[in-house]
């Protein structure tokens, strides 16, 4: 309608409808990015994404369950039959030979030195989120002394590795780092 | 003004939907080849204005929404949760109650722009008091809206606002308690509220429908206030009117946007930055500057019910404009005595305004008592006599003649061919 010239020679209108336009749309992109980046999440669950936790209080045999990013925490301080029945499992007999341990490697295999805490090998922490559909394992049952998981018959061993059931892999291992003798960071 | 459609599919696409919705040409129909006055000013661009800001308000309303607990124990917190934690909050919050007055600014102008011009008169009087029935939805939805943080402000205001209704006889008392949800406004009057904000945009969204469905029916008016006779009268709404409505859309969000970004608590009141407290009434309650004129007209009459009915008067009388004001000339430009009495009236609700946001004592009731009598004799008096004794000045005989005149007066010949590009 404005724009009728029919010459092949672009007018001074139309190289200005084309910058108003494309300064329109940077503009546009914009004003919507703050209405999409509110949906993330903001600084009051962001600060919950690191969580502290007193490991020395917990007695040998004794398990306590920390809430991280809104999952439970298996933080546990095995007894040494725990410990020796996790190592004397060839790791290539497992169903998942992966560490699955977000502190190492991708590769890392599922050996119990991978799967216990570094420097602390009676310590376990995990993500006491079964990996078959998301139920949370009871501890100290199942077949392999570990954590069975009720929903579907997931049975993992003393070091959280899956050995029996629908499970297809070891109870995940979060980030997590010691930062001072009794307490770890987890996240 | 609503003529033959003009509007012809051309895809296969097109033809296909036109047979079952023709909605693409209820669009064209609508905002591209809709014949529009020539003439227009930019005091037409706040129809565009407002139907933006309606959209600006909600959608940053439903986002705010995702972050917000409408809880007498979480509200407060969750504001400030909104204005320091959620991503681009601070931002989010201070668009919606920055865009609430800008809001409210547009729509005054736009309604003091129908003033003038007489776009109320026949046959546009349906679509004024659908423009009234969507003032006072904009009143429910703001008065609502500004309780919802839960500030000192939020709880007095709705405490005063609710209170208005005791005085009715006989139902008044059992009407409040029902507002209420209980003894006081408290958590159920909250959670109420919320609900009723949510849903009263949407409400204001069909009326809008049904205003602009008034409108393209009978047509624009414009600065001169004389019908549209021949095709020579209009142009096409796109581009001509789109990208006015554009321009007037950017400079009004450049206002907006020095208020939201340098000064965003000038139009709020400190006082609902300190959460409500049931026991302790601040010094000097008053609502939000869009509600001041209204707030002095209440508080001029002394009597209880009295204020109340004078002070929904104040809003009903605008429902019999059309009726009121008996001149058959629309615009002011044309009126020379109405055109004196239209910036006086302006200047009475401005000063209505001031005095609403004063103390109730002394020299200022006296004033407000006197505006408010003004304003109603505006209106009752002053509009139904004037149509009798004024002398309008002679009316151009067309649009197009409008516009080639005032050209030749400013000395700028667009040239014949431009007359003829309204096709």
């Amino acid at each position: 309608m404005a724009a009728t010239h029919d010459t092949a020679e672009p007018t001074r209108r139309d190289i200005l409808f084309l910058a108003t336009a494309a300064v329109g749309a940077v503009g546009t992109a914009a004003a919507i990015w703050p209405f999409i980046d509110q949906m993330n999440p903001d600084a009051s669950t962001l600060a919950l994404a690191s969580i502290e936790v007193d490991v020395s209080a917990i007695a040998e045999g004794q398990s306590i369950t920390a809430k991280w990013r809104g999952k439970p925490i298996f933080i546990r301080n095995r007894t040494d039959q725990e410990v020796e029945s996790a190592k004397s499992v060839p790791v290539a007999s497992l169903p998942d030979a992966n560490a699955r341990n977000a502190n190492l490697a991708a590769d890392a295999d599922a050996s119990d030195a991978n799967r216990a805490a570094e420097g602390n090998e009676k310590l376990l922490v995990m993500v006491g989120v079964c990996t078959h559909l998301g139920c949370i394992p009871l501890g100290q049952q199942g077949d392999f002394g570990g954590w069975f998981c009720p929903c579907h018959g997931s049975h993992y061993d003393t070091a959280g590795r899956i050995r029996k059931g629908p499970a297809p892999e070891n109870l995940h291992i979060p980030v997590y780092s010691f930062v001072s003798d009794t307490k770890i960071k987890i996240g | 003004m609503s003529g033959h459609s003009t509007y012809e599919p051309r895809t296969g696409a097109e033809k296909w939907l036109e047979r079952r919705l023709p909605i693409i040409r209820l669009m064209h129909d609508t905002a591209v080849s809709y014949p529009t006055p020539r003439n227009l000013n930019y005091w037409w661009t706040f129809g565009a204005i407002l139907s933006l800001m309606l959209v600006v308000q909600i959608v940053t309303g439903i986002v705010l929404v995702m972050h917000y607990t409408p809880h007498v124990d979480l509200a407060f917190s969750s504001v400030e949760g909104i204005m320091r934690d959620v991503n681009y909050g601070w931002l989010l919050r201070y668009m919606h109650a920055n865009g609430a007055s800008m809001f409210f600014i547009a729509v005054y102008i736009h309604i003091f722009r129908g003033l003038y011009y007489g776009s109320y008169k026949e046959p546009r009087e349906v679509l004024w008091i659908l423009g009234v029935v969507i003032f006072l939805l904009m009143m429910a939805t703001a008065f609502m809206g500004y309780v919802l943080p839960w500030g000192q402000m939020s709880f007095w205001g709705a405490t005063v606002i609710t209170n208005l209704f005791s005085a009715l006889p006989f139902v008044g008392e059992p009407i409040v308690t029902w507002l209420w949800g209980g003894f006081a406004v408290d958590n159920p009057t909250l959670n109420r509220f919320f609900s009723l904000h949510y849903l009263l945009p949407f409400m204001i969204a069909g009326v809008v429908v049904l205003h602009i469905w008034a409108l393209h029916v009978v047509g624009q008016n414009n600065p001169a206030g004389i019908d549209a006779k021949t095709p020579k009268d209009t142009v096409p709404f796109t581009p001509y009117a789109t990208l006015k409505d554009m321009l007037g859309m950017s400079v009004f969000l450049l206002v907006f946007a020095w208020f939201l970004f340098y000064q965003p608590n000038f139009m709020g009141h400190p006082d609902n930055y300190i959460p409500a407290n049931p026991l302790a009434t601040p010094a000097h309650i008053v609502p939000e500057w869009y509600f001041l004129p209204f707030y002095a007209i209440l508080r001029a009459v002394p009597d209880k019910l009295g204020g109340v009915l004078l002070m929904f008067g104040a809003i009903a009388v605008l429902v019999f404009l059309p009726w009121l004001d008996t001149s058959k000339v629309r615009s002011a430009t044309y009126r020379p005595l109405y055109k004196i009495f239209f910036w006086i009236f302006a200047a009475c609700a401005v000063g209505l305004g001031y005095l609403g946001s004063r103390p109730a004592e002394g020299g200022y009731v006296v004033a407000s008592q006197l505006l408010t009598a003004y304003y109603f004799i505006h209106f009752l008096v002053i509009l139904p006599v004037l149509g009798f004794i004024e002398t309008p000045k002679p009316l151009p005989a067309s649009i197009a003649d409008d516009v080639l005149a005032k050209q030749k007066r400013t000395g700028m010949q667009v040239g014949v061919k431009s007359v003829s590009e309204g096709h």
